[in-house]
């Protein structure tokens, strides 16, 4: 009787270390792609010297996505869209795709407010950023994480 | 090969705000897939999209491979004075259609 519970213990440790090996596997077989040291660098090109600050932009997408392949995306940015303070570009870039660029929106003062919208691909499941550039020429930027069951690149669409 | 579907309000009131939908057929081939015989699958995709408004343009979008087959994007811009709206698409192996649509404004 008293062997039961060493036994049990035995095999909850088996099934985490199973558990882990086999979480190693998926890491291991993952294909190339980008980094976050890589979307830095990318953000860091688009930006240059200045400061990126969290706020006045909102990226929506959905948390949890079936398909890589097809994600919906919309980013809007806080402005009043006037000749003298506007939305010059909406960039957005990813964490882990193969590369961290994704699209960069230019628009101006005669689009009204600025709300763009398209859908993209995640290799899988990451963060994904969209930066602002204002005409006063600050930097805005919202960060969201999705979940992807399906990842894009691997099938065929 | 290349239809392209373009959403623009028929009639606007002057200065009102529309939403301009945009989609066209393009397989975004990302150039990281590799086919059966294990041969990178070269990259074809669209790289720039450009609205003009009269002639002036309004709204411009550059695409990576990150973009899903079949680019759709929605823009919004104010609806200034009657006239027409023109589309560009451009990408790799010389890919270009053009699409307009007209918009009459009171």
């Amino acid at each position: 009787m008293a062997e039961h519970p060493s036994r049990r213990e035995f095999l909850r440790v088996a099934g985490g270390v199973a558990a882990g090996l086999g979480l190693g596997a998926v890491i291991t077989v993952t294909p190339a792609r980008a980094t976050p040291a890589a979307m830095q660098e990318a953000i860091r090109k688009v930006v240059g010297a200045s400061k990126v600050s969290p706020g006045r932009v909102k990226l929506e997408m959905p948390p949890l996505s079936e398909n890589g392949n097809t994600v919906p995306l919309t980013v809007s940015v806080e402005s009043p869209m006037t000749a003298a303070d506007y939305v010059k570009a909406i960039h957005v870039f990813t964490e882990l795709n193969p590369q961290p660029d994704v699209v960069s929106f230019r628009l101006g003062p005669r689009a009204g407010r600025a709300r763009v919208a398209t859908r993209i691909r995640l290799a899988t499941t990451q963060t994904v950023v969209a930066v602002s550039e204002l005409s006063d020429g600050s930097f805005w930027s919202d960060t969201v994480a999705v979940v992807v069951t399906l990842a894009a690149c691997l099938e065929d669409a | 090969m290349a239809g392209a579907l373009i959403n623009v309000p028929e009639r606007a009131k002057r200065g009102e705000i529309v939403e301009i939908k945009t989609l066209i057929s393009h397989p975004m081939e990302t150039g990281y897939r590799r086919n059966q015989s294990g041969a990178r699958v070269e990259r074809d995709i669209i790289r720039l999209f450009v609205a003009t408004y009269n002639g002036t343009e309004i709204f411009r979008a550059e695409l990576h491979p990150a973009i899903t087959a079949n680019p759709f994007i929605v823009f919004s811009t104010v609806a200034t004075e009657s006239g027409t709206l023109t589309f560009k698409w451009t990408g790799d192996n010389a890919f270009s259609v053009t699409e307009s649509a007209s918009i009459t404004v009171d």
